[in-house]
């Protein structure tokens, strides 16, 4: 744990008294203090090409008066720089006249281990299996001209104190190893991303040569799409493959379903709590609190515990996801899901683990209810415009499918459709949910936050699949 | 207020000095401070106020060809000791790699010109509030317009890079932003559009009214849109839009991806990509441009470059590393481009939309659909229905698809260009994309 005073002229009984006297008479607020440390080591074209260690400290100040924001963060934890903050707070709610909510829920679950990932392994540990990636892939195929792979770790140390000095901390672990390769034959070039991560040391992920089926899935996923043909172009009935595609559950459902846009009625759903929003059988959760994933975490950086949100039950729309701000205007409570990239930026309500639940049917009979229609297996990445619901996500490997049949690879296609009508043109649900292999980042409002998907396969009967093929 | 030269100075000979101590046979720094002040309105009332100070360094140093590096955002000395330590250290650890160097010192900027890309007037959040006001209240005119959201911020930022080769050399530069959000709602549906302006000097900013009528006469007009079907059909790019297009070009063309083999342009110098009307241009020295500079992140004096003349491709994108895999000199564009635009066509706006009889109007993409390696390119859109040169309806959930290879044989360039962001394109037509509709 970070001792952010210790050489700090600013102690903490100060702070705690500068906190106490500015949110005074405000509704909500805190001063949260982070200490990160990460790494970074790439290897590309044969070559360690990188190698950086960043480390970052830094406080934000928060103060909320009804419904205004006021914040101001800076690098420097000292005495001037606080009572600064104070000054900018203060001179942003001129008169206030509200009630500091002291209420905050308290939980002892953890759901990682208080670790620093980058000590865990020498940076000559890290080096030499990065290099026996490349060697690996490129003897496994001639056709190989490019390999990268790089590790990502970091540590984040976070303290938040709020008004009267109650202090809540987490310190969260987080990794990630990637392996692209890009493979040119006859003239043609395609690549292969697929990466694993979570909030471990590395070696949780690295143990027994696991290393080699991640390199394996990159090239393979290259080695289909050298072979896809031009992908179609118009509404038909599509199949996702579990796991990693539920970034479809996130783009058009899940960002919808953010408090803030709804309290804002900028929401496509923000008039359908209650309502019937997707097929019966579908159930989507938000879940912050399984064990190690990428998007869980054991307190929100508003120090409220997170939890298991349930967003849609059987098809209705049942919770929006709550940070402490949009709870309150709400009149509900904060479902432990206020979120910031880090100390520089405000809390906003965000995704963490986003599930849609197992329904009992097979991937294969899907597949035999499409005459024509496209199998998507892995994606790219996505994007919603809230406000109009519609939102698009980036096939990386998918084919084609004919009277029942999987067909031909074809090339990476846009997928276009309408977030509060979609889940009503799901009419199978399999009984094969699988967790997304821990690479997710969602950016919303320039924050960029780590997440998680998951979801069983799902036959959904219209989409549009932008390809060029009429 | 932001922190002076001196200071930065001080900071980056202090770093370069520690690099020597602890065993680096070269070194180089970049310190920069950037304060920054925003006001956001929600609704026509104060909705959040945010202040931020961030100071940062970064330090790469070398030990003959290891190279390795840190950045921190904690300037203290104790801190820097340990992490310059660890840094050299783990130079040491780091494999060799023949490219690694400084750049050559003959190429290094020898003077800093004055571009104007700093106004030292300082705006309070008074006088933000009272710009919000008044665009707020431009921008709700219309009853159809349900929710407003704008922001004004001021940014003031300097920096120091300096390297071990005696290279010491920033500037302060400004920025002025003010931007407003609407969504506007009918029985039918909810639509979201924005306006934007951005300067180095306050003066220049677009006034609040302009903004705010701007804004929310883009977001009325897509009310009640319509899905088309499926067909090949000419595709007109809105300037916000076409300017995308050009990033792409210049990610296809940076000397990273044309080294590593991993761009669709790579071996394409001295042989049309373009059609034949087609010229771009890198300028850095427009003044007040929002991407001038004096020199690239490594210190490299960057001049115009015309990349593409007369549809050819003349130049990569070059810096120091990558310029000595590929055996070319570094063009001072390691960090990228500086005020990147393609040249007006011969059209006018209002030709270019009577010039088919049908096309799409596009204002918005939505999606990461750009793909470098093959130049496909496929992302969800949202515009208008064209004919005869005459907006005819909104359209959206479609989305548009082709090959970067093509498209760029068949542009046709309007000649409305305007230098509102970094990268500038004026309005531009595509014949031959596909549209993935009904």
């Amino acid at each position: 744990m970070s001792n952010f005073f210790e050489k700090s002229d600013l102690s903490r009984s100060e702070a705690e008294n500068i906190i106490s006297d500015t949110l005074q008479k405000c509704d909500d607020g805190e001063l949260y203090l982070e200490n990160s440390k990460s790494e970074s080591i790439l290897l590309d074209d044969n070559k360690i090409k990188n190698s950086s260690y960043n480390s970052d400290l830094g406080f934000g100040f928060r103060a909320i008066s009804d419904e205004v924001v006021a914040y101001s963060h800076s690098n420097e934890i000292s005495k001037n720089s606080l009572k600064q903050s104070s000054e900018n707070l203060k001179s942003t709610l001129k008169s206030v006249k509200g009630t500091y909510n002291h209420e905050i829920p308290k939980s002892n679950k953890k759901y990682y281990e208080n670790i620093n990932p980058i000590e865990q392994k020498s940076l000559n540990e890290k080096i030499k299996i990065l290099n026996e990636v490349n060697n690996y892939l490129r003897s496994k195929d001639d056709s190989i001209k490019q390999v990268t792979a790089n590790f990502l770790g970091e540590q984040k140390s976070v303290e938040i104190i709020r008004s009267g000095g109650e202090t809540l901390t987490d310190v969260r672990p987080l990794i990630r190893f990637n392996v692209s390769v890009m493979l040119e034959k006859n003239g043609r070039k395609e690549t292969g991303v697929y990466g694993v991560g979570g909030r471990q040391s590395y070696d949780s992920y690295l143990k027994d040569d696991n290393w080699k089926s991640v390199c394996d899935e990159a090239l393979r996923i290259a080695s289909v799409n050298l072979e896809s043909k031009p992908a179609p172009a118009g509404e038909m009935k599509v199949v996702l493959g579990p796991g990693w595609p539920a970034i479809l559950i996130h783009e058009a459902v899940g960002h919808g379903l953010e408090g803030d846009f709804n309290r804002k009625k900028t929401s496509a759903f923000h008039n359908l709590m209650g309502r019937k929003v997707a097929s019966e059988g579908v159930t989507i959760v938000d879940d912050g609190t399984i064990d190690n994933r990428r998007g869980s975490l054991t307190i929100d950086d508003e120090g409220t515990p997170t939890e298991k949100t349930v967003l849609i039950e059987n098809g209705i729309l049942k919770n929006f996801m709550q940070d402490r701000l949009n709870a309150r205007l709400m009149k509900t409570k904060s479902t432990g899901s206020g979120r910031r990239e880090n100390y520089r930026h405000i809390v906003l309500p965000r995704m963490r683990n986003t599930m849609m639940l197992s329904g009992n049917q097979t991937q294969d009979e899907m597949i035999k209810a499409v005459d024509k229609g496209i199998f998507a297996v892995s994606f790219g990445g996505g994007q919603v415009d809230i406000t109009s619901g519609k939102f698009v996500f980036n096939c990386t490997e998918a084919y084609e499918i004919v009277n029942g049949k999987i067909g031909s690879p074809i090339k990476g296609a846009t997928l276009i459709g309408d977030g509060p009508s979609i889940l009503k043109e799901v009419s199978m649900v399999g009984n094969d949910m699988m967790m997304d292999p821990g690479i997710g980042t969602c950016g919303k409002a320039g924050q960029g936050v780590p997440v998680g998907v998951a979801q069983p396969s799902i036959l959904i009967n219209k989409m549009t699949v932008g390809g060029t093929k009429l | 207020m932001v922190k002076d030269q001196e200071f930065l100075e001080k900071k980056a000979s202090y770093c370069l000095g520690l690099a020597k101590k602890f065993g680096a046979t070269e070194s180089s720094v970049i310190v920069n401070n950037s304060v920054s002040e925003t006001v956001n309105f929600r609704n026509e009332k104060l909705d959040e106020s945010n202040r931020s100070d961030d100071l940062g360094i970064s330090i790469t140093t070398y030990i003959g060809k290891k190279k390795s590096s840190i950045s921190s955002s904690n300037l203290l000395d104790d801190n820097l000791n340990i992490l310059i330590e660890k840094c050299v250290e783990t130079t040491k650890n780091t494999p060799e790699d023949e490219f690694n160097s400084l750049p050559d010192k003959n190429l290094l900027a020898k003077e800093v010109k004055d571009l104007c890309l700093y106004d030292d007037t300082h705006i309070e959040n008074d006088q933000k509030i009272d710009y919000l006001k008044k665009l707020e209240s431009a921008a709700s005119n219309d009853k159809k317009i349900v929710n407003t959201e704008s922001s004004f911020t001021q940014n003031k930022s300097n920096f120091i890079l300096a390297n071990s080769g005696g290279f010491c050399a920033g500037y302060k530069t400004s920025s002025f932003t003010a931007s407003s959000v609407t969504v506007a709602k009918d029985e039918k549906s909810m639509e979201r559009d924005y306006e934007y302006s951005s300067k180095c000097f306050l003066k220049d900013l677009d006034t609040a009214e302009e903004l705010g009528k701007q804004a929310a006469d883009q977001t009325i007009r897509k009310l009640s849109p319509k899905k088309i079907g499926s067909e090949k059909i000419a595709i007109i790019f809105d300037k916000r839009i076409a300017k995308g297009i050009l990033s792409t070009f210049a990610s296809a063309i940076s000397s990273s991806a044309i080294s590593r083999g991993t761009s669709f342009l790579k071996d394409k110098v001295n042989q049309k990509i373009f059609s034949d009307t087609i010229n771009v241009l890198d300028k850095p020295d427009i003044l007040k441009g929002l991407g001038s500079r004096n020199f690239d992140s490594e210190g490299v004096k960057t001049d115009t470059l015309k990349l593409v003349d007369q549809g050819i491709l003349k130049h990569y994108l070059i810096d120091t590393y990558n310029g000595k895999k590929l055996n070319l000199k570094s063009n001072g564009r390691c960090g990228g481009t500086s005020n990147l635009y393609f040249e007006n066509g011969n059209i006018s706006f209002k030709d270019l939309l009577n010039s088919k009889s049908k096309s799409l109007y596009i204002t918005e993409t939505i999606g990461h659909g750009s793909n470098i390696v093959t130049g496909d390119y496929s992302v969800g859109a949202t515009g208008f229905l064209v004919e005869n040169g005459e907006f005819k309806y909104p359209i959206n959930e479609i989305t548009i698809a082709g090959n970067f290879k093509d498209m760029f044989k068949n542009i046709t360039l309007a000649n409305d260009l305007e230098f509102k962001y970094a990268t500038n394109s004026p309005t531009m037509m595509i014949e031959g994309m596909v549209v993935a509709g009904k």
